[in-house]
């Protein structure tokens, strides 16, 4: 009663306007002042809950007004007030209930209220139940987002009573599923939370394996005779046993103080050598202290003297471990919650796991087209003509160097992409036809000696790259449309550009198919793979079919170079990173077939991603073992997967 | 006349093309044989299965008085075991010389450790002259095999199949792109040859097949059509419909 | 007809005379013999250099006799050099460590000798522990039979897999290059055992010798020409005989040898073996001298310039090899060394450290095309005169070595 009548008179006599029906938030913070004065931490509480418990609608001003240190008290009077500074040292106040100019002040009359971070920290988690409810759609955002990133048990129930009155649908959702995270976490009644966190099983949010996760988290722990009443005890442990060898167990009694240190080695050499004694320690000549044997005879008899720690012998060990029971305890205290928290963890897992798998194969068929792209033009100089091109690697850099020039020259990014394909086909079909020309026409029949010369090439394009470009590492940047990733959960993902060129992989199949089945380049290029005596003899020139047949193949190469060079740094070893892989992608899949290459690829990204899934700290090691198991496979199809067979497969 | 080589029942097709059919065909021990047919008919094919080359899809192809399957054996083995093969290109080793192929193919051991510490011996070299004689190239011993004639190398590639004393000489239209008396020569080699080892040549040339008087097998489509004396075969209305009408 | 071997061969006896020159020569204007014309620097880099080439004699057993063009037999060199370099480092480690603990007033035991070895050689790669594979490093005898053990026993299971399945050609070259680079990959990982790509280092200092380098480099000079000269001699041998005719046979016609009845796999596999086990020798005896190795001297590219120097020596003949490795390598040291003057052309000067690689590369394509014999064909032009009836054509010991079509024209 007689606070009522304060507050009463504490607004008639600051404010006019307010009523007491009205509500005005000033009696409260007089009430409150010395502790709001104070401003400390541990003494704040009271009066923040009663500002944000008020009910006010002033409530809200206020909290902002403190948090932003934007609170002012008057000191004649000790009210609260937004002070709004007009110069260095006058400030204008303004009064909380009515909203209205109180008038201007000397710095020196007021003084300003600061809260800390700590306090800051608490009026907003008050403030979270205003704006949960706030107006702007956004500030209700901002709310939520706060609150996942920092639960707290107190704001379980201001977002219980946000979530009827939400308008927006998709943020009701988020607030509903916040709800239930919050429920798992902190709710009082344990049937609740056993209950949200059925529903939430399943689910494959990391938001909700963050929560569930701490729930079943365990310590380990030792106690002497039996389990101490009152723990959460997720599993006993028998010393040897269960992955938890007698050493571990003795160290974890030594870390509680339950046994004496073991005396180490060291621990022994050490003993000995502060026990020298002329030149003898416990009775052993020092020269004698080299096997473990007399050190221990030696350390034995310093022991026997009361000079050392006795040694801890296996018995001890033994018998220490015997009379203390070890066990795993989890740090949620209800047992039913744990449970169940475990069972939904095993749900997820197993959703996980299968979203994972997803994913790994989103990655390989992202890697295998990647191989595709790389080795589809070596699947027509090497598969289709027998030709080997060491430099094929080259022309997939001379086409990734075009894509940086261009893009120098033509600043936006995608139009210079445009641009940039069907000029590095160009470049590097030139290329292509100026070496099959000038080199590789005259060594057809010395596949070898093909191998070598097209090596020299390759090794002086590359020193010519980094003379012409330099060695470090230029950018080929991706149109900002490629940018970001098909997100379908928080397990499943899947870059644009790795889309992007999985559709470039499938178009250059589709090119292929086309030329080599519809087009006269392609029949003609058949018919000199098959038989070029023949062909030469039906009219076809096979000189000049080679000829563009090897500018196709490299003009390719260039065009997977761009592609390439968006995900990849464009270096001068750029295709030299890829030329092995290419070869086996060729090899592995069966010469002279552009099925037996997409086999070939998907088998090695497949391959590469999955040893890779199954040790992922060691991609080496994963390169390592695919070119072994490469081959191995060889060795039960040397021709490939697809394989020509017959007599014209032959030597 | 005991059997030698016993092919029965084997078939092999590639990539769904039939190129032999059921082939059955046996050779008796110092005979001469001679296997004409059309293009295609498989006679290639059939050497290839027979020397371990390709391997047919069923059948059985049966050796020697032990009747070993030759099925098993790889090249190497089954030429070891005594079948020798001459191609229808010449292929002798071009960059050595006469006498270095010659010795290459002289029947001794062919693990390579005893090749290895293999040092010639006066008699192996005598032997070498003397095949060297027989196939005329006597004066060309120290020569590299690249620099002979054609028919020289085709007599050379014959002396290296006499040199490795095969029972069964099996010889690819050894006639191809002779002059006649080189011709006759080779048919002298081949005649001498049957004396002591059974010879079966694939030849496309009646006049050769002719001059070699021996029983001839016709193929055709990978089977056998016709078997018997030349006049024989070519008096048979399938085979004239079939080869000779052509 | 019969002659003996090196009547038949006289150019192993001119070979083996010019080896001992040169050993002969270097030696007396070396530091260490007090001349001092030829810098103890330069000592080791010729020492080097013969390692290289009789590396490049067993390229060219492989590959000009037999008609393999293996691109992995520098990983067989590497391979060597990482058995002896093994030892070295253990022992060398010993000593430093047996050193600073005899100061500790507790002599050390055994098993602390080795832990403290194991510290200090691992510690870059983050370990202690001696791997598996180091097992015998503190024997010095036992190292050097892995030296040609390991790399051995790598190159016949590699070949068995290999030529048992008929790999052949370009394949087979593509299939070894894999192969070195697998084995490239997995040396450069912190758990190879062989601290990745730190490598082994310090390999120069011989444990327990007190002699400076200007001496050592000498021995390892010596220790080199000894080992070329007896590699050379080997692979004269066993090119001479029937052995080399079958190999050259396989070079030039796979099928026919083996219609005659030698099993071409097992003659490939043991030449592979063989020369595996000469470039491990040859690797064994190069590294001491550069005193470091690590997975990228193994990486593929090693094995493709070895190529490229018997290319351009001259395949099919073992003085060829020699002389082309012998070239280019130290050619390549010149230049890429900054020796070799800049050439200024007013707009742009050439740098030789930067446009060496192109040089090389195309004078290699240059060599392919128009002068498939390499520098040996040089040779050839002055014997030729001395025997004019050899009319046949040599176009290389490929597809096309001799054939008929090509020695007709």
């Amino acid at each position: 009663m007689l606070r009522l009548f304060l507050a009463g008179l504490a607004i008639l006599l600051s404010c006019v306007m307010a009523t007491a029906e009205d509500g005005a938030i000033q009696p409260l913070l007089q009430e409150h002042r010395e502790v709001i004065a104070k401003s400390s931490r541990k003494t704040i509480a009271p009066a923040i809950d009663a500002i944000a418990g008020s009910g006010l609608p002033q409530a809200q001003r206020v909290l902002e007004t403190w948090a932003a240190k934007a609170m002012w008290m008057r000191k004649s009077d000790g009210h609260f007030f937004a002070g709004e500074k007009l110069d260095s040292k006058t400030y204008q106040l303004t009064d909380f209930d009515s909203g209205e100019v109180v008038g201007t002040f000397a710095k020196k009359e007021l003084k300003q209220l600061k809260p800390n971070s700590g306090i800051r920290a608490m009026i907003g988690t008050a403030l979270v139940q205003f704006q949960l409810l706030d107006a702007d759609i956004a500030k209700r955002q901002a709310a939520l987002t706060s609150i996942q990133r920092d639960p707290e048990a107190a704001l379980l129930a201001p977002l219980r009573a946000s979530i009827e009155a939400e308008p927006d649908a998709g943020l009701k959702a988020q607030k509903q599923r916040l709800e239930r995270l919050l429920t798992i976490g902190y709710d009082a009644d344990t049937a609740a939370r056993v209950a949200a966190i059925k529903e939430m099983s399943g689910d494959l949010g990391v938001d909700v394996r963050a929560t569930l996760n701490p729930l079943v988290a365990t310590t380990r722990d030792v106690a002497p005779g039996t389990v101490p009443d009152g723990v959460n005890v997720a599993a006993t442990l028998v010393p040897g046993k269960d992955g938890f060898p007698q050493v571990e167990a003795y160290d974890l009694l030594v870390a509680k103080g339950f046994a004496p240190a073991r005396v180490t080695l060291d621990d022994m050499r050490l003993g000995l050598a502060a026990h020298i004694e002329g030149a003898t320690v416990g009775g052993v000549p020092v020269a004698q202290l080299n096997t473990d044997e007399n050190r221990a005879r030696a350390y034995a008899a310093l022991a026997e003297a009361g000079k050392v720690a006795p040694l801890v012998t296996s018995a001890d060990v033994q018998a220490a471990l015997a009379a203390h029971v070890f066990y795993d305890t989890y740090a949620e205290p209800s047992a039913q919650v744990a449970e169940a928290a475990e069972a939904a963890l095993e749900d997820i897992a197993l959703k996980v796991g299968m979203n994972q798998t997803l994913d790994l194969t989103l990655d390989a068929l992202s890697l295998a087209s990647i191989y595709f792209l790389a080795a589809i033009g070596l699947a027509i100089t090497f598969g289709v003509m027998g030709v080997i091109n060491m430099a094929h690697g080259e022309f997939i850099m001379m086409g990734a160097y075009t894509g940086y020039v261009v893009q120098q020259i033509i600043p936006d990014h995608t139009a210079s992409i445009i641009v940039a394909i069907p000029l590095a086909f160009a470049v590097t079909f030139a290329a292509g036809v100026a070496m099959e020309r000038l080199v590789i026409r005259w060594l057809y029949a010395r596949p070898l000696e093909t191998l070598l010369a097209t090596f020299g090439i390759s090794i002086a394009l590359q020193q010519l790259a980094k003379n012409i470009f330099g060695t470090q590492a230029r950018p080929l940047t991706a149109p900002g449309w490629l940018d970001g990733a098909l997100v379908m959960n928080d397990v499943v993902s899947i870059s644009y550009i790795r889309i992007a060129i999985f559709i470039l992989a499938l178009i250059f199949l589709g090119v292929f198919l086309f030329i080599m089945k519809r087009t006269r380049l392609g029949l003609e290029t058949r018919a000199v793979t098959q038989n070029p005596r023949m062909a030469a003899s039906m009219g076809i020139n096979p000189g000049r079919v080679n000829m563009l047949t090897f500018g196709l193949g490299s003009g390719i190469a260039g065009i997977a170079g761009v592609a390439i060079g968006l995900f990849a740094k464009v270096t001068s070893e750029l295709g030299s990173d890829y030329i092995v892989q290419s070869f086996m992608t060729v090899v592995v899949g069966g010469v002279g077939n552009i099925w037996g290459t997409l086999a070939g690829a998907a088998m090695i990204g497949f391959l590469q991603k999955g040893i890779e899934w199954l040790n992922p700290s060691n991609t080496l090691a994963a390169q390592t073992y695919m070119i072994v198991f490469i081959i191995i496979f060889i060795q039960f199809r040397p021709r490939g997967i697809i394989a020509l067979k017959g007599r014209a497969a032959g030597d | 006349m005991s059997t030698l080589l016993e092919v029965s029942g084997v078939s092999v097709s590639f990539d769904g093309f039939r190129a032999i059919n059921n082939l059955s065909f046996q050779i008796g021990e110092a005979e001469l044989r001679a296997v004409i047919g059309p293009n295609g008919a498989g006679k290639t094919t059939f050497m290839d299965i027979v020397t371990g080359k390709t391997k047919p899809d069923e059948g059985r192809v049966i050796w020697g008085e032990k009747s070993v399957s030759l099925l098993k054996m790889n090249e190497a083995q089954i030429a070891q075991a005594g079948i020798g093969r001459k191609f229808q290109k010449p292929t002798v080793f071009e960059d050595q010389t006469v006498q270095e192929n010659l010795l290459m193919a002289l029947k001794k051991p062919r693990g390579w450790l005893a090749v290895l510490t293999y040092r010639p011996a006066g008699e192996d070299l005598d032997r070498v002259a003397e095949l060297a004689r027989e196939i005329g190239l006597h004066d060309a011993l120290g020569r590299t095999s690249g620099e002979l004639s054609h028919g020289q190398k085709q007599w050379l590639e014959i002396g290296m199949l006499l040199a490795q004393e095969p029972r069964l000489l099996l010889v690819d239209e050894p006639a191809a792109g002779m002059t006649p008396q080189e011709r006759e020569h080779t048919t002298d080699l081949l005649l001498k040859a049957a004396e002591t080892r059974a010879v079966v040549v694939v030849e496309h040339d009646m006049e050769f097949v002719r001059r070699l008087n021996c029983k001839v097998t016709v193929l055709h489509e990978g089977a056998v059509l016709a078997e018997g004396s030349l006049d024989h075969v070519t008096s048979n209305q399938e085979v004239i419909d079939v080869y000779l009408g052509r | 007809m019969q002659r003996s071997f090196i009547a038949k061969n006289p150019s192993v006896l001119i070979f083996l005379a010019c080896l001992a020159l040169f050993t002969l020569m270097v030696t007396v204007l070396s530091e260490g013999f007090g001349v001092g014309m030829i810098s103890t620097s330069f000592v080791k880099t010729l020492g080097k250099t013969l390692c290289l080439c009789l590396i490049a004699v067993a390229m060219d057993l492989i590959w000009g006799f037999a008609g393999i063009l293996s691109l992995g037999h520098f990983a067989f060199f590497g391979l060597g050099g990482y058995m002896i370099g093994m030892w070295l480092m253990y022992e060398r480690t010993r000593l430093i460590v047996v050193d600073s603990l005899s100061q500790a007033e507790i002599p050390p035991t055994g098993a602390e000798v080795v832990d403290a070895i194991g510290n200090q050689i691992f510690g870059v790669v983050g370990s202690s522990e001696f791997p598996v594979i180091w097992a015998f490093a503190d024997s010095l005898f036992l190292q050097l039979v892995l030296v040609v053990l390991v790399p051995g026993v790598l190159a016949l299971v590699f070949g068995w897999l290999a030529f048992r399945s008929r790999v052949t050609g370009v394949y087979l070259s593509i299939l070894t290059q894999a192969m070195t680079l697998a084995l490239a990959l997995y040396l450069f990982q912190n758990d190879s055992g062989l601290r990745g790509n730190n490598g082994l280092s310090g390999l120069q200092n011989l444990p327990g010798v007190e002699a400076s380098q200007d001496v050592v480099s000498l021995w390892f000079l010596w220790a080199s020409a000894l080992a070329l000269g007896l590699g050379y001699l080997l692979a004269a041998w066993v090119v001479s005989g029937k052995f080399g005719s079958v190999i050259r046979g396989i070079r030039d016609n796979e099928a026919r040898v083996r219609f005659i009845g030698y099993s071409v796999e097992t003659y490939k596999l043991m030449i592979f073996t063989l020369t595996a086990c000469i470039a491990a020798i040859a690797g064994a005896l190069y590294y001491p001298q550069a005193g470091i190795i690590n997975p990228a001297e193994i990486a593929p590219i090693a094995s493709i310039y070895l190529a490229v120097w018997v290319a351009i020596g001259g395949r099919g003949r073992l003085y060829g090899a020699v002389i082309g490795a012998a070239f280019v390598s130290l050619l390549s040291t010149w230049f890429t060394g900054g020796q070799a003057p800049d050439i200024p052309l007013g707009f742009y000067t050439i740098k030789w450290v930067d446009w060496w690689l192109v040089l090389l590369g195309m004078s290699f394509v240059a060599v392919t095309l128009f002068a498939p014999k390499g520098m040996g064909g040089l040779v050839d032009l002055w014997t030729q005169r001395r025997a004019p009836n050899r009319h046949g054509a040599d176009l290389g010991p490929d597809d096309g070595a001799l054939r008929e079509q090509e020695a007709r024209k």
